[in-house]
């Protein structure tokens, strides 16, 4: 097993560490630096569970080695939600009860996030298909749909 | 489902990454988008010793018309072929082809080079490369090699990148006002691998079509051109008769079986692919290409 050094930003901090060659991203920040938001479900890429922010752009963390997160920008869940940058879209959720165990969630809001600032007025299929890599085993989906609607129109008449 | 123990090499140059992988002392893979490695790490399907991640290589990001194609650099990601405006315009096959892969998170970090070097049968790049007639750029100490695309793809996650090489770029030719496109792809959600689709391309020339090439996916090892169909095509103008003469040519060709499709079900997905395609080609004023 190699090590590697890696520094990062993570959240808007600074993390310089060394990472196990075989270290999944996903892991390194649950287990490493306690940020467990970034859920583990399926670990290959299907579920979304892990959905982050990887240089700006959502990403799987499972798919991702922490050796590679040297030089990158991260943000998980923690992050997003100290900034609030979520928050429109966390309290729709809320309201409309779109999460039962919550462990599709982290991943929903990342994804659906990058849909809005994409397309600010998504149709539902729209929502639907940006969806379609984030498994949740409980809503059916309707709710979340509903909630990233919601957003979406909120965040419109804002504007 | 965590990776076996593996050596990690980041290259920083094109040189540096090619001397990494014509390194006899281990099995080595190389890491690009990771979108399909990855799991196949994970799953323990893969066990190189050796990773080289080529990820820093900037030069492999080239997006650009040269000469009357389009270049396309091995990193460049799905995101960017399904957004940016300069493949809409001078490739819109591969535009419109994009958003089928996988997921938005999934398209963010797979790359387009890595998709044409895992050679899946069931996904949308590879035969989108056979339609449009691309060149591949392999690179290897001993110098650069181009491969067409209908000698690329040799089998089951096969081509003909030899392991010491490494696909450096592709190219497509620049369309042109005639061009016509199709894509036509089923699968059982959004984003999920094809039980079967197409990629099509071919030239107007009043009411006829020319230069037509139909790259079916999903139904064999390889992506794999409908020949005998596109022969047909060409013959005349593309009245619904035609089409289904080209159709039933499909009734010749090997179709694989699996747990997921079976054989009958893939041949009858291909064979609807192949007409809706045919009309769009045609008729791509009144198709929905989709």
């Amino acid at each position: 097993m190699s090590m590697i050094t890696i520094a990062c930003t993570i959240n808007g901090e600074r993390v310089e560490t060394t990472v196990s060659s075989r270290e999944n991203l996903a892991d390194f920040l649950r287990d490493r630096l306690a940020l467990t938001a970034t859920h583990v479900g399926c670990e290959h890429g299907v579920c979304g569970a892990c959905t982050i922010l990887f240089d700006g752009r959502t990403a799987r963390a499972c798919l991702l080695l922490a050796a590679q997160a040297d030089g990158a920008v991260i943000e998980t869940l923690e992050g997003a939600t100290r900034t609030g940058r979520l928050a429109a879209l966390q309290k729709a959720l809320y309201e409309r009860g779109a999460l039962q165990c919550g462990f599709c969630t982290p991943g929903m809001l990342f994804t659906a996030a990058e849909l809005l600032e994409e397309h600010p007025a998504p149709s539902r299929e729209e929502i639907r298909e940006a969806l379609s890599g984030n498994a949740c085993r409980c809503t059916g989906y309707q709710a979340i749909v509903d909630a990233i609607e919601t957003a979406a129109k909120d965040g419109r008449a804002e504007r | 489902m965590k990776l076996a123990d593996v050596e990690y090499v980041r290259a920083d140059t094109v040189e540096h990454a090619l001397a990494l992988i014509a390194a006899q002392d281990a099995e080595t893979r190389v890491l690009a988008g990771g979108q399909s490695l990855m799991p196949l790490l994970a799953m323990r399907l893969a066990a190189p010793a050796r990773l080289v991640d080529i990820n820093r290589l900037a030069e492999l990001e080239r997006l650009e018309v040269v000469d009357g194609r389009l270049v396309i650099g091995a990193l460049v990601r799905h995101h960017r072929i399904a957004t940016d405006p300069l493949v809409a315009r001078v490739a819109p096959l591969l535009a419109r082809a994009a958003p089928h892969v996988a997921h938005p998170a999934i398209r963010n970090r797979g790359t387009f080079g890595g998709s044409l070097a895992h050679a899946d049968p069931a996904s949308e790049f590879p035969a989108c490369t056979l339609a449009l007639n691309a060149e591949m750029t392999l690179a290897s100490m001993s110098g650069r090699r181009t491969v067409r695309a209908d000698a690329f793809f040799e089998g089951l996650y096969q081509t003909a990148a030899r392991p010491d090489e490494l696909l450096l770029e592709v190219s497509v030719p620049v369309a042109t006002e005639a061009s016509r496109f199709a894509f036509v792809e089923f699968s059982r959600r959004n984003g999920d691998y094809a039980l079967a689709g197409i990629a099509a391309a071919a030239t107007a020339d009043g009411d006829r079509l020319t230069g037509v090439r139909l790259a079916l996916f999903g139904i064999g090892d390889t992506p794999v051109l409908a020949s005998e169909a596109a022969a047909i095509l060409e013959s005349g103008p593309v009245t619904d008769a035609l089409v289904k003469q080209a159709v039933a040519t499909l009734d010749g060709i090997e179709v694989r079986d699996s747990a997921t499709a079976g054989e009958r079900y893939r041949r009858h997905l291909a064979r609807v692919a192949l007409k809706r395609a045919a009309l769009a080609l045609a008729r791509p004023e009144a198709a929905s290409c989709r």
